[in-house]
């Protein structure tokens, strides 16, 4: 028997665990439920031979600053092994506004890097060639418009859309769910989408065209079943939409890939992983009825939690990035962001990144955690909570669909709703101390914080308003408006906005003049506030 | 009988991590008093037209964009230009120590960074919060 130290055990999201699982819970049907890395289900990976054939790509999200700027830290981190770029740009530039714009004033280059035209993308990648990087970018509402400039970017480099690899996250249905990065009402932001899946099929076939997102989702302070839940019913929505814009889903579907969060309680995480594999094989062939074996398998990009990490003792955030980095290891992920130290305090330093990356680097040829293909299968415990978070998604993808589908559960504040509760309940368990937190509510210290703080050089927004301003005075403004006019009757009608956008960048319009003309014809999204 | 207290949570700026704001608003709810959300992507002047109209106490500012500098101010100054002194204003999110000092030198009464204690948080408003309007009336 044995007293036992509390009443209940539970994970970060309050699932509650048992003091032992065995054979009860363990798998009954191999080949229907987990099956072997690379076959259908994929819940135990969707490559053969997994970390064995290749590692996850590693992928330190970052950007600040002007142009050059972020293109020095991107050429420092391929110096130091890193293996694909991801750009994070400014709050502007993700909100369709260019640098100069009043609203934009304050945020130039703070979270990100600041693009406002070609201009500033052909200095982003200059001396970085575009045929043998993979790149990833963060950007949702104004999506399209970043893949043009890239594309042209890459066309001056030589180098053809065709070999092109990369990722937009173009997730907008999870801007409105979390992360509140929206421009556009919902039915025009997914015509957008569904015309870079029509025009990437055809003309950028290796591009990720979606990166359906549950991190932003459970830094909003979900739950992982939620995040699980949310992230899946976004992407089935997004499928419904590009087989309704006319699309076949094996055109498709391949290039969708997903990005998840990485929280601290390690078997919670992993069977996540897990069951969203299994899960969206399953939608895809029987509900969707997919045939190419690419659009079974989920392919994510994993970020450990930055949610998680505390301004408190920041050192010890490098040992919680470890544990949930490990977790999306062992969850199988194809690519992994992992958080530095100091981003409870401001963005990160170079030295913070480095420690970061390393962290990687350890987990891949040190901890053995590559060796072997989802070494946590057949676990008891694993294999139970992979069950249960799929019984958990299934459970809340009914719920949505009885609200009338995604877009109407947007609407009335469903996602919303669940994950203020959840967050609200997470933290009222941290104030209570039933959940534990390092440095914050246990162990805590006072020791001044001593890592050096990355600050944002004002000189460099300078430079960022001296080109745009440049910019303005020598484009051919005939050309400019030609464009923008050509893009404004598209946007008005039904055909493909990718080509008027590709012709619109390249005339050197700016991303606030293309972002407007599309504020203009599609109005402007505002949701209802609710806490 | 006292007043409850009045507190408009706002989001000022581009960026939409409303996890913090929320948390908070329905902490000082919880607490009793009276809390509006501005919802996201308010200019410094709506926030401070808002303090006004809703006649509140307290005004808590919410940002992770980097952006406090220049905003946080401009809505202090706004609020002053409007006539009011007395609302106590306090400001959460990502917020580096010398930052904060800025901020306080500006007229904000306290920054909250992650990880804060809601109940200090709470304790902090009862404390300091309608101390300025009977000073001015």
């Amino acid at each position: 028997m044995g007293t036992e130290r509390k009443s209940g055990f539970y994970t970060v999201s309050g699932r509650p665990i048992k003091r032992l699982y065995g054979p009860a819970d363990g798998v009954r049907d191999y080949a229907g439920q987990l099956n072997d890395p690379g076959v259908f289900p994929f819940t135990r990976g969707v490559h053969t031979t997994m970390y064995r054939g290749r590692l996850w790509t590693m992928r330190q999200f970052a950007g600040f600053g002007a142009a050059e700027d972020s293109n020095a830290r991107y050429r420092y981190l391929l110096a130091n092994g890193q293996t694909g770029l991801s750009v994070a740009f400014d709050m502007p530039t993700i909100m369709g506004y260019d640098s100069d714009h009043p609203r934009a004033e304050g945020e130039v280059g703070k979270v990100g890097v600041a693009v406002s035209s070609l201009k500033d993308m052909e200095i982003l990648f200059e001396g970085i060639p575009l045929d043998q990087v993979s790149t990833s970018m963060t950007i949702n509402a104004p999506a399209a418009i970043l893949l043009a400039m890239y594309i042209a970017v890459a066309e001056r480099q030589g180098v053809p859309p065709d070999k092109l690899n990369g990722t937009i996250q173009n997730d907008i249905l999870k801007e409105y769910i979390a992360q509140k990065s929206y421009i556009f009402p919902p039915r025009p932001s997914l015509r957008i989408i569904t015309d870079i899946f029509a025009y990437c099929s055809r003309h950028v076939p290796r591009w990720n065209t979606i990166s359906i997102s549950g991190y932003h989702i459970r830094e909003a302070g979900s739950t992982a079943g939620q995040e699980l839940a949310f992230t899946l019913a976004d992407g089935m929505a997004y499928v419904q939409a590009g087989m309704e814009a006319g699309l076949r889903v094996d055109e498709f579907a391949p290039r969708l890939s997903f990005f998840f969060n990485a929280h601290n309680d390690l078997f919670e995480e992993v069977a996540k992983y897990r069951a969203a594999r299994r899960l969206w094989a399953r939608v895809m062939r029987d509900r969707f009825g997919a045939r190419d074996p690419r659009s079974w398998t989920l392919r994510f990009h994993t970020q450990t939690a930055g949610c998680s990490l505390t301004a408190q003792q920041p050192e010890v955030n490098v040992v919680r990035t470890t544990v949930q980095a490990l977790a999306a290891v062992l969850g199988g992920t194809q690519s992994l962001h992992t958080n530095s130290m100091d981003e409870a305090l401001a963005l990160p330093s170079e030295y913070a990144v480095r420690v970061a990356l390393r962290t990687q680097q350890v987990l891949a040829e040190e901890s053995g955690a590559a060796n072997t293909a989802d070494p946590l299968g057949g676990s008891y415990c694993v294999e139970a909570l992979t069950d249960e978070l799929e019984a958990e998604a299934e459970a809340y993808f009914a719920r949505v669909e009885g609200l009338g589908g995604v877009l109407a559960a947007i609407e009335a504040g469903f996602f919303q709703q669940e994950i203020a509760d959840a967050a609200y309940q997470y933290q009222r368990r941290v104030q209570s101390g039933t959940q534990g937190l390092v440095g914050v509510n246990i162990y805590q210290g006072d020791e001044p914080v001593t890592i050096p703080i990355h600050t944002v050089d004002e000189a460099a927004v300078e430079r960022q308003l001296r080109r745009l301003a440049e910019l303005r005075r020598t484009r051919d403004a005939g050309a400019v408006q030609r464009a923008l006019a050509e893009l404004r009757q598209a946007a008005a009608g039904t055909a493909n906005l990718m080509p008027p956008i590709l012709a619109a960048v390249k005339a050197y319009a700016t991303l606030g003049e293309i972002s407007g003309v599309f504020r203009e014809v599609f109005g402007e999204y505002r949701e209802r506030p609710l806490f | 009988m006292e007043r409850r207290l009045r507190v408009l949570m706002a989001k000022p700026g581009l960026d939409g991590h409303d996890r913090g704001v929320k948390v908070v608003a329905r902490a000082l709810r919880d607490a009793g008093m009276e809390v509006i959300y501005s919802g996201l992507h308010r200019t410094p002047e709506e926030v401070a037209q808002a303090s006004l109209e809703e006649d509140v106490d307290v005004l808590g500012i919410s940002l992770h964009s980097g952006a406090h500098l220049t905003l946080v101010p401009r809505i202090i100054g706004r609020l002053r230009e409007l006539g009011r002194r007395d609302v106590l204003v306090v400001v959460g999110g990502i917020i580096p120590g010398e930052d904060g000092l800025k901020l306080k030198g500006a007229g904000v009464a306290e920054v909250f960074g992650p990880g804060s204690d809601l109940d200090v948080i709470v304790e902090f408003i009862r404390e300091n919060a309608g101390r300025g309007r009977e000073r001015d009336l």
